[in-house]
């Protein structure tokens, strides 16, 4: 029988999010299960209860009779008390759930005999990238972050020259560039700000040059890439050189936006209270490890606070504060989960823990708490195509292999055997060569390089073109044709024998043929082609 | 007309060539290149015409020659489509060896041409004469068989004889041998027979080059054969003691091996091991590792419906086309879902690879053909820093060109080759008729890759139904 999956109004304070949209719900139709939603589930994320049934989804009154009517709940917060005493024996949770965080909540769902799926606890691999709700809500989370800080910060972010004076642009810091601190690159970029970024991963240089910021990296050599994309602990010496890059930043820029995480632990301290001083006046901080702690000493989770000037923002709940988007992207990343979970369209859920990406997610089966997973097998994020394949960073061709190919010079033998050849050669056409057809040489000499030098200037766009003219131009050979036809008779010195003038005509009539096929036909191609390049 | 006026006129001439190709270095100038190069010409053969070498009697002659020559090129130029441009040159590369051919046998038999000249000039001249048979009957036939493979009628399969470098090598010998039997004749008579054996052979030679000459390597064969039609004409210049003729014959032999330098240079290949004729060692080595390892992973198959979906939502595209573009006649089709992504504000470029397509700047003539505008159709080296910021990057119908494995594989046959990174897009659509691999035998991780998709079909069918659904929504 076809499970049922329901989405209950999020109970968390200012949550505006919901688990799915009307859209998803349309595709989890198809994928066999019913769905019911709490009334008034999406109004916060401005969609209306009408939305969800037009999708094909049954709108239930309120939030007990839908915790006992569904099978599997689909949630974004971590359930409350409340909702855990909501939840049926034997059911399906899949939600955010912070099992490190929530030794207690984790034992209750266990208590229900409750099989729960942690979408915090997707493995970072590349193949469940698509579910991957961390790395959504972090995008997310970037963006709101500039938005937020440009919302607090008295400054255009783009330099302008305007009437009334110059504005300069802002300068923004991103420490940390994982999925979070690329997207306020991203935004900070659009918006026209000067963008710098920091990062103790060496790999995500490249990145952030990509989305137009300069990359500060910490004079210190340290690899800093722990597991599952993440960064790890760094050496004293390392966190030395740091603190004064981070602290040289904050004199300099007008904005620092944090997204320093180490998993299971409490958010690194990187800006400390002097730093937060020496800022410009009106500078403002966002941190968005705030609900770890902060990456900044005087965060406040949750709360905007101003200290010596400063404007410290410590919102946990950026995502929340674009709640349209943020329930689109979670939901669609709920949906392809529940495509793993259901291979067979069947409209059940299959919790299958030899499956990696449900192995991990999984953080309570049946009543037993399955978390922590084993390790993943690797720790590459993006480049593998197949988690059990070691992926090797690409190693650059071996040249030496493949001795032939363009662009490395010759060595000096072989250069110096190749003069040494054209000297022979010379030598030779010197010594016996006559004088007429040494003039016809230097002019076939000096022709190959003016070619060389006038071919290499055409555009490859045209080497089509240029093959059919010089194709055209080759015909030039009906002089030699022409020549031949019918010479004056005023040579014959003392020819060995006559002229066999008839056959000579008819193999230059013939020859004169067919170059004029290629002098006309090659112009008229050419011209043909080039009419058509137009911009 | 004198002949110093003659002379004057040549060098005019040899001035138009020479500007004719620098027009052609931007698509701007290249209209008036080629005007150029037509007024050169005319030049040149008007001047010869009226020129000393020529009585009155023979002109008759020319022109009716000229006459129906030129009526049958202008007919071919004016009928032939645009993915049929790579046979069409290589027909005239075969006319161009034939006519070196017919001009050098009717040269050798003229007792006046040799008229007045000294021992050693005799010498040379009948050496001039031996070459230039001998490189036109080589372009002759290797241009013929190229024709012949470009247009199908016969496979593209590259045909390897037994033991064949010592038959080549065998072949240049028996060249040698018989070059100095001609040059020891004591009369044009006796040296018919070994020029006669030479040609044959050299047909021979110019079929074997070529027949061992795999389809995709095309455009190798196409620009080398431009590089020998032109030294044909220099020889033939020589032979005639004609320095209009060794200039323009200079300047078309090395745009051609320029052009195949390059074509070379982007496929990882020796340009001297090609000059020579016959993919010696690489050939064998596709074979050996063709069947290497495998790449593992997932083909994720969409439909043209989803393919419009995820053009719709990119920002800008990247259009990589490839010979199953040519193939499918596709280009129409691709300029007009390019036109329809351009309205909706939308960045998209094509980019080109030097070896897309049978013959060099093949895939640009076939795009400007379809009316895309030229200043969006990149090179592979302006272009490939920018696949990262691309949404979408859409193959149609190429495969080997766009092989990750020739950057990160050491071992593969094509490692080394510089490639378009498409796998650098956010999302790859590679649009193929089936998962074969490419010309090289290379199986292609690209397709494996999780940022790529395939849509399998004909590509003309397939891109007719994208651009129905991205108009429909």
């Amino acid at each position: 029988m076809p499970q049922s999956i329901g989405i209950p109004t999020e109970t968390f304070p200012g949550e505006k999010r919901v688990a799915t949209v009307p859209d998803v719900v349309q595709k989890l139709l198809k994928l066999g299960f019913s769905v019911n939603v709490q009334a008034g589930a999406g109004a916060a994320a401005s969609i209306a209860d009408e939305a969800y049934r037009a999708a094909g989804a049954t709108i239930v009154p309120d939030a007990p009779s839908l915790w006992s009517g569904s099978d599997i709940v689909f949630k974004v917060r971590a359930p409350s008390i409340e909702e855990v005493s909501l939840l049926q024996e034997g059911k399906t949770l899949v939600s955010f759930i912070w099992p490190a965080q929530h030794p207690d909540l984790l034992q209750a769902l266990a208590a229900k005999k409750a099989t729960v799926l942690a979408m915090d606890s997707v493995p970072r691999i590349s193949r469940a990238q698509k579910l991957d709700a961390l790395s959504s809500m972090a995008n997310i989370g970037g963006y709101r972050a500039v938005i937020e800080a440009a919302h607090e910060f008295g400054r255009f972010f783009t330099g302008q020259i305007t009437a009334a004076g110059k504005v300069p642009p802002a300068k923004v810091f991103v420490i940390g560039a994982g999925v979070a601190g690329l997207a306020a690159i991203g935004a900070a970029r659009g918006l026209g700000a000067i963008v710098r970024a920091n990062d103790t991963r060496a790999e995500v240089a490249d990145q952030i040059r990509s989305l137009g910021a300069e990359f500060v990296p910490v004079d210190y050599v340290e690899e800093g890439s722990g597991g599952g994309g993440y960064a790890k602990v760094m050496s004293e010496g390392f966190l030395k050189a740091q603190r004064e890059l981070f602290a040289r930043q904050a004199r300099e820029v007008d904005i620092i936006i944090t997204t320093a995480l180490i998993p299971g632990r409490p958010a690194p301290k990187l800006i400390t209270a002097e730093m937060v001083e020496s800022m410009k006046p009106g500078s403002v901080i966002v941190d968005m490890a705030a609900e770890q702690g902060g990456n900044c000493a005087l965060t406040e989770p949750g709360q905007v606070v101003v200290k010596h000037g400063v404007v410290i923002i410590g919102y946990t709940d950026l995502p929340s504060r674009l709640p349209t988007q943020a329930s689109n992207l979670y939901s669609t990343n709920l949906y392809r989960l529940s495509e793993e979970l259901c291979k067979g369209k069947d409209g059940r859920f299959n919790v299958n823990m030899d499956d990696d990406v449900i192995r991990g997610t999984t953080v309570v089966r049946e009543g037993v708490v399955t978390w922590p997973p084993p390790t993943p097998k690797t720790s590459a994020a993006r480049a593998g195509t197949v988690p059990a394949k070691t992926v090797a960073t690409a190693s650059v061709p071996d040249k030496q292999g493949h001795g032939h190919g363009g662009g490395e010079p010759r060595s000096a033998t072989a250069t110096a055997a190749i003069f040494a050849a054209a000297a022979l050669l010379f030598a030779l056409i010197g010594l016996y060569a006559p004088a007429a057809f040494l003039g016809h040489f230097t002019v076939f000499v000096l022709a190959c390089f003016v070619g060389y030098m006038v071919v290499w200037n055409v555009t490859p766009a045209l080497h089509t073109p240029l093959m059919s003219v010089t194709n055209a131009i080759s015909s030039i050979i009906v002089i030699g044709a022409l020549v031949q036809i019918a010479p004056p008779a005023v040579a014959p010195v003392v020819a060995e024998a006559p002229r066999p003038d008839d056959i000579i005509r008819w193999l230059a009539v013939v020859g004169i043929s067919l170059t004029a096929v290629n002098m006309v036909g090659g112009f008229a191609v050419t011209r043909r082609m080039l009419s058509m390049f137009r911009k | 007309m004198s002949g110093s006026l003659t002379s004057v006129a040549y060098i005019a001439a040899i001035v138009l060539f020479i500007l004719s190709l620098g027009g052609l270095s931007t698509p701007e100038t290249s209209r008036r290149g080629n005007l150029y190069g037509m007024i050169g010409m005319a030049v040149a053969v008007l001047a010869t015409i009226l020129g000393p070498h020529v009585s009155a009697g023979g002109i008759a002659w020319i022109a009716a020659a000229l006459v129906v020559g030129g009526a049958l090129g202008l007919y071919l130029a004016k009928t032939v489509q645009m993915t049929q441009m790579p046979e069409l040159v290589a027909f005239m590369h075969s006319l161009v060896g034939l006519v070196a051919v017919v001009v050098g046998y009717a040269s050798d038999i003229d007792p006046t041409a040799a008229a007045g000249m000294s021992a050693a000039e005799v010498g040379i001249h009948h050496v001039e004469v031996y070459v230039g048979v001998l490189i036109g009957a080589v372009t002759l036939s290797g241009s013929v068989i190229a024709f012949c493979k470009l247009s199908g009628r016969i496979g593209g399969k590259p045909l390897l004889l037994p033991a064949r470098h010592w038959l080549n090598l065998g072949l240049l010998l028996a060249v040698i041998v018989l070059g100095a039997l001609f040059l020891g004749a004591p009369s044009i008579d006796r040296g018919m027979t070994p020029l006669l054996a030479m040609t044959l052979l050299a047909v021979l030679f110019g079929v074997h080059m070529v027949m061992a000459i795999g389809g995709a390597d095309m455009p190798v064969v196409v620009s080398m054969l431009n590089s020998y039609s032109g030294w044909a004409a220099a020889a033939t210049g020589f032979m005639l003691s004609n320095d209009l003729l060794i200039v323009t014959g200079a300047l078309v032999g090395s745009s051609g091996a320029i052009l195949s330098y390059i074509m070379c240079r982007a496929m990882n290949r020796n340009f001297f091991s090609v000059i020579a004729g016959g993919f010696g060692g690489g050939d064998a080595a596709v074979k050996r590792t063709g069947t290497a390892e495998q790449p593992a992973g997932e083909v994720l198959a969409v439909s043209a419906q989803e393919t419009a979906e995820l053009l719709k939502e990119a920002g800008s595209v990247i259009i990589v086309p490839g010979y199953g573009m040519a193939v499918a006649q596709a280009q129409h089709t691709v300029f007009e879902i390019t036109q329809y992504l351009r309205e909706q504000g939308k960045t998209v470029r094509f980019a080109i690879h030097p070896v897309a397509g049978r013959m060099p700047g093949h895939m640009n003539v076939l795009l400007a053909e379809a009316k895309v505008p030229y200043d969006i159709v990149l090179e592979m080296d302006e272009i490939n820093a920018d696949f990262p910021d691309t949404a979408v990057a859409m193959v149609i119908g190429a495969n080997d060109i766009v092989n990750p494995s020739a950057q990160d594989d050491p071992s593969s046959p094509i490692a080394g080759m510089p490639v378009l990174e498409v796998w650098k897009a956010q999302t790859s659509i590679v649009m193929k008729r089936s998962m074969a691999s490419g010309y090289a035998g290379v199986d292609n991780p690209l397709f494996y890759k999780d940022n790529n998709r395939m849509l399998f079909g004909d590509a003309k069918k397939t891109l007719e139904a994208v651009l129905a659904a991205l108009k429909s929504g």
